[in-house]
């Protein structure tokens, strides 16, 4: 493959950008999965997210209150299926699934009146000297705020379950819901408010893509972005850092892919689209075949304070 | 129910099919393959359906499905939707084709119409539109108006109908330009606005200033808008909310008259399969409104050529053209035949690259 006749500066800068929204979402996700919950409902979530940081974005003229809005709206559009899996013990695959269709007709119905309308967007910042650097400048200090605030994100979420003790909580939520019950600990409390984190993340992803990234709404947007944020939670084992490859790793072989047709290089476009799946199914092989897989034992089982 | 009471009713209903069709409303189904939302293909072929709906009134009811995978899960929702009692049911995708065969010839009394493709049945048609008259007129314009010379195209898949397309739209370009070089980009996908925004972009990025698109989506119209000195057109749909510009000029797909006369074969029952394939003259492709930001004498050209493909008189595929290989395709002033278009699977001599398989 001849990759001398595309900009590696615009590719890295291109790769930062489309990788947003996934991240945003998939480390969203990987919380609310390590509190013991599986939510198949962030593609729901993410739509939900894009129309209504759109909508606000437009009447509000300002980018960044559509980027509260959508965290909020799918942070509370997260805690119906909450309120459904965990005080009403429905099944978390189906509620999930129900989220996602739930979402994106939603999306479609309050998005109608938005058809067509441009958004006000993200100014790229001025980093002062770091954005002057030659080559590095352009390629990693010359993005949006949001960029940077989702690689903040990713450190603040491995600090959190690393190093403080409402991470360690969360966990044992997560690894153990019986003996976290015991110990004292409010697991229904704490699984809903990694629900509501996990909508908020998920409602920032859908606003970046309909504000910054296209920039516009259009029906079913995120085209299945929401799976594949899925994906990369199990790709990551649910590590925080590991989110983040999987993240680049998806947002990179797209943009890759289609710079290299745009420069006239010959690539194999099927297997190259398919390859970040094949990738994580091999990297499920292989955690498999170690025996630890990473999966926080309680994941996706039902709790109830009586049994 | 008893036997003698059974067998009376299968004998009235068998008796009167017809007198029974006059009493209930005929069932038109409709399946799409993006949202209705989508601002290009799909939301075309909803248009024709709501035009069917106020067209008949009460005399017919429609149903469709939106976003339904190419593939098996397709095969599902054209057989649930025979079995809901559809009468007619459109298949408006060419990855349906091989579902919509498959469903068909279970239910031989149900008609199906198939977008785009070409393998036909006692109770199968396909209907398609010569999108390739509207890609010669906005080869014209994007050769014309192009100053870096490169011309970015965003694909979808590579079927007979897209590559049609690229060649029509590449052969007018370069008939106006000769040093036009055509940036051709597989998206592999119909509907990813996130993914046609990034095509889009990778394709500005390398010193493309016009884009055409084979996708459904209004993305790349944000795209070129966002990057200014970039043109663009309308696909499927006018796209008339990114005019005057990036948007210059539209390929408008026009199904209603077809849906409507179609509906009214199966109401009639004079429904036979047949193959169409109809062009800017019949009125299936329309050109939206050139915009100002089209040059004077430009648009003056591109509507003398719609005129010509209009009427007939001209071809876009009007030898001599060669194969990408440099063999000869068609001869001085030979027309090519609509059996190599339907098939088509080369480029014409000068694009470059090749095609995906």
């Amino acid at each position: 493959m001849d990759f001398g006749s595309i900009s590696l500066v615009l590719l890295v800068a291109s790769v930062m950008v489309s990788a947003t929204p996934i991240l945003l979402a998939a480390i969203g996700e990987m919380v609310v999965e390590r509190s013991g919950v599986l939510n198949l409902g962030v593609e729901g979530m993410m739509i939900t997210g894009a129309v209504v940081g759109f909508a606000v974005g437009v009447n509000t003229g300002s980018a960044w209150p559509g980027f509260a809005a959508a965290a909020l709206a799918s942070a509370v559009l997260s805690l119906t299926f909450g309120v459904l899996t965990q005080l009403f013990l429905s099944n978390q695959v189906a509620t999930g699934l129900g989220l996602t269709l739930f979402g994106l007709g939603l999306s479609a119905l309050i998005g109608k009146p938005y058809e067509g309308m441009k958004s006000p967007t993200l100014p790229k910042l001025d980093l002062g000297p770091l954005s002057d650097i030659p080559v590095l400048g352009r390629m990693v200090f010359s993005h949006d705020l949001m960029v940077y605030l989702s690689l903040a994100l990713v450190a603040a979420v491995w600090a959190f379950l690393k190093f403080t003790r409402a991470g360690l909580i969360l966990r044992a939520a997560g690894e153990n819901h019986d003996a976290a019950h015991a110990l004292g600990y409010k697991v229904v409390r704490i699984r809903l408010a990694a629900i509501a984190f996990g909508g908020a993340c998920a409602g920032l992803g859908g606003a970046y893509l309909s504000l910054v990234r296209v920039p516009q709404w259009t029906e079913g947007m995120t085209a299945g972005a929401g799976w594949i944020a899925l994906a990369i939670v199990v790709f990551a084992s649910w590590r925080p850092w590991w989110v983040l490859v999987g993240a680049y790793l998806f947002g990179g072989v797209t943009v890759l892919q289609l710079n290299l047709q745009a420069a006239g290089a010959q690539v194999p476009v099927a297997i190259l689209s398919a390859s970040p799946y094949l990738v994580t199914i091999l990297v499920l092989v292989v955690i498999s075949a170690r025996g630890v897989h990473g999966a926080p034992a309680s994941l996706g089982r039902p709790f109830h304070a009586s049994q | 129910m008893n036997r003698r009471t059974l067998l009376a009713s299968a004998a009235i209903a068998l008796a009167a099919p017809a007198a029974m069709a006059q009493d209930e409303p005929v069932k038109a189904g409709f399946i799409y393959v993006g949202p209705i939302g989508d601002g290009g293909w799909t939301y075309e072929h909803d248009k024709a359906r709501l035009a069917v709906e106020e067209h008949f009134g009460d005399q017919v009811e429609t149903v469709y499905q939106e976003s339904v995978p190419e593939g098996a899960d397709a095969q599902r929702a054209i057989t649930q939707m025979a079995l809901s009692g559809a009468d007619i049911i459109f298949t408006t995708s060419f990855g349906f084709m091989d579902p919509t065969v498959e469903v068909a010839s279970k239910f031989p009394d149900v008609m199906f119409e198939h977008a785009t493709g070409y393998k036909t049945a006692d109770n199968l048609s396909t209907y398609s539109a010569r999108f390739y008259e509207g890609r010669a007129i906005q080869g014209h314009i994007a050769g014309s108006m192009t100053e870096t010379n490169k011309i970015g195209y965003i694909a979808s898949f590579p079927i007979p109908e897209v590559i049609r397309g690229i060649n029509s739209a590449y052969l007018h370009a370069k008939e106006v330009n000769p040093d036009v070089e055509f940036n051709i980009v597989w998206a592999y996908t119909w509907f990813d606005p996130a993914k046609e925004a990034d095509a889009a972009r990778a394709l500005i990025e390398n010193g493309n200033d016009v884009i055409l698109q084979h996708t459904d989506s209004t993305a790349p119209q944000a795209a070129a808008q966002e990057a200014g000195d970039v043109i663009t057109f309308g696909q499927a749909s006018d796209m008339s909310e990114y005019a005057p510009s990036p948007r210059v000029s539209s390929i408008i797909d026009n199904w209603a008259p077809y849906y409507i006369d179609r509906v009214q074969a199966v109401i009639d029952g004079s429904w036979e399969s047949q193959q169409v394939w109809h062009g800017i003259g019949e009125g299936m492709v329309e050109i939206g409104e050139i915009s100002d930001a089209v040059p004077e004498e430009v648009r003056t050209s591109a509507l003398e050529l719609k005129e010509r493909l209009a009427s007939g008189e001209y071809h876009p595929f009007t030898g001599p053209i060669n194969r990408q290989d440099g063999s000869a395709w068609l001869a001085e002033g030979e027309v090519a035949d609509d059996e190599t278009l339907l098939g088509m699977d080369f480029y014409v001599e000068g694009l470059t690259g090749e095609i995906p398989n």
